[in-house]
């Protein structure tokens, strides 16, 4: 009941900054603010005792990504580019809009609420990870004995794919340094 | 009691939120998300002191380093106009 209070609260935070970032025309602003967004999504997870997405969460997007956003900013330009859309093109992403957002919401309703015993997803394999996972991985928190023991080569294979972006971001950029100098 | 920290420590959230919004200088809106960035691992820290998970204060100090790194990221492009190499 006390983490749904505050989850509920930080929520309604990000949908009020959802929509200062498509206000705003200033991109410094806009990458400060999903800094701050990250932060909030960081505590979200945390007190849904996800610890190792949250930190995740705030590793990536309010650290690596506001520099990479900011790294971007200072080798383009600080103010987005005005632009004007003809009314009927306004009133059809209007319509595709709520259209797509009310499919969303529809969707939702079919999911089982937040920590119902009876979801299908607690049914199937997690009573015998939380039967087994501390005596059988050691870790005390079971989110991250799943992500970090049962899926481990799902884990691993993960860090490859982000390791190989890397050494190809990297490989770019150094060409790309050469060819100026 | 928890309630009352939990919607104090959201609402300061908020004020600070109000303020990266509105700005107006790019200095406002670094201290701005700085202040909420040490509200949110307050609300961590007081989180796991109230629900009894000691371990919520490490997750608390690891999130208020890299609140610190995303800082000196904007005000070093701030001073310098770019992140190291000349644009």
């Amino acid at each position: 009941m006390t983490d749904e209070f505050s989850i509920f609260g930080l929520v309604l935070l990000l949908i009020v900054l959802a929509l200062a970032v498509v206000r705003l025309t200033s991109l410094l602003a806009v990458a400060i603010l999903a800094g701050a967004m990250s932060f909030i999504l960081a505590a979200v997870y945390t007190l849904l005792d996800a610890v190792d997405v949250a930190f995740t969460e705030a590793v990536v997007g309010a650290g690596i990504s506001l520099a990479l956003m900011l790294a971007a900013i200072s080798l383009t330009t600080r103010e987005e580019a005005p632009w004007r859309r003809r009314p009927a093109e306004r009133i059809l992403a209007l319509l595709v809009s709520l259209v797509s957002g009310a499919g969303l919401l529809y969707a939702t309703l079919d999911m089982p609420l937040l920590g119902d015993p009876t979801a299908p997803a607690t049914l199937h394999v997690a009573a015998r990870y939380i039967a087994e996972s501390p005596a059988s991985t050691g870790v005390p928190n079971m989110v991250t004995a799943i992500l970090a023991s049962y899926r481990g080569f799902d884990t691993l294979g993960e860090v490859a794919v982000i390791f190989t972006a890397g050494v190809g971001v990297i490989a770019l950029l150094r060409h790309w340094r050469e060819d100026r100098a | 009691m928890f309630m009352a920290v939990t919607a104090l420590l959201v609402a300061a959230m908020a004020m600070t939120l109000v303020r990266v919004v509105r700005g107006p200088t790019p200095y406002d809106r670094i201290l701005a998300v700085n202040v909420h960035g040490t509200m949110t691992v307050l609300l961590i820290a007081v989180t796991g002191y109230l629900t009894d998970r000691p371990d919520f204060l490490d997750l608390s100090i690891a999130y208020a380093l890299l609140n610190f790194v995303g800082t000196l990221a904007a005000l070093k492009y701030f001073r310098f106009g770019h992140l190291g190499d000349e644009p």
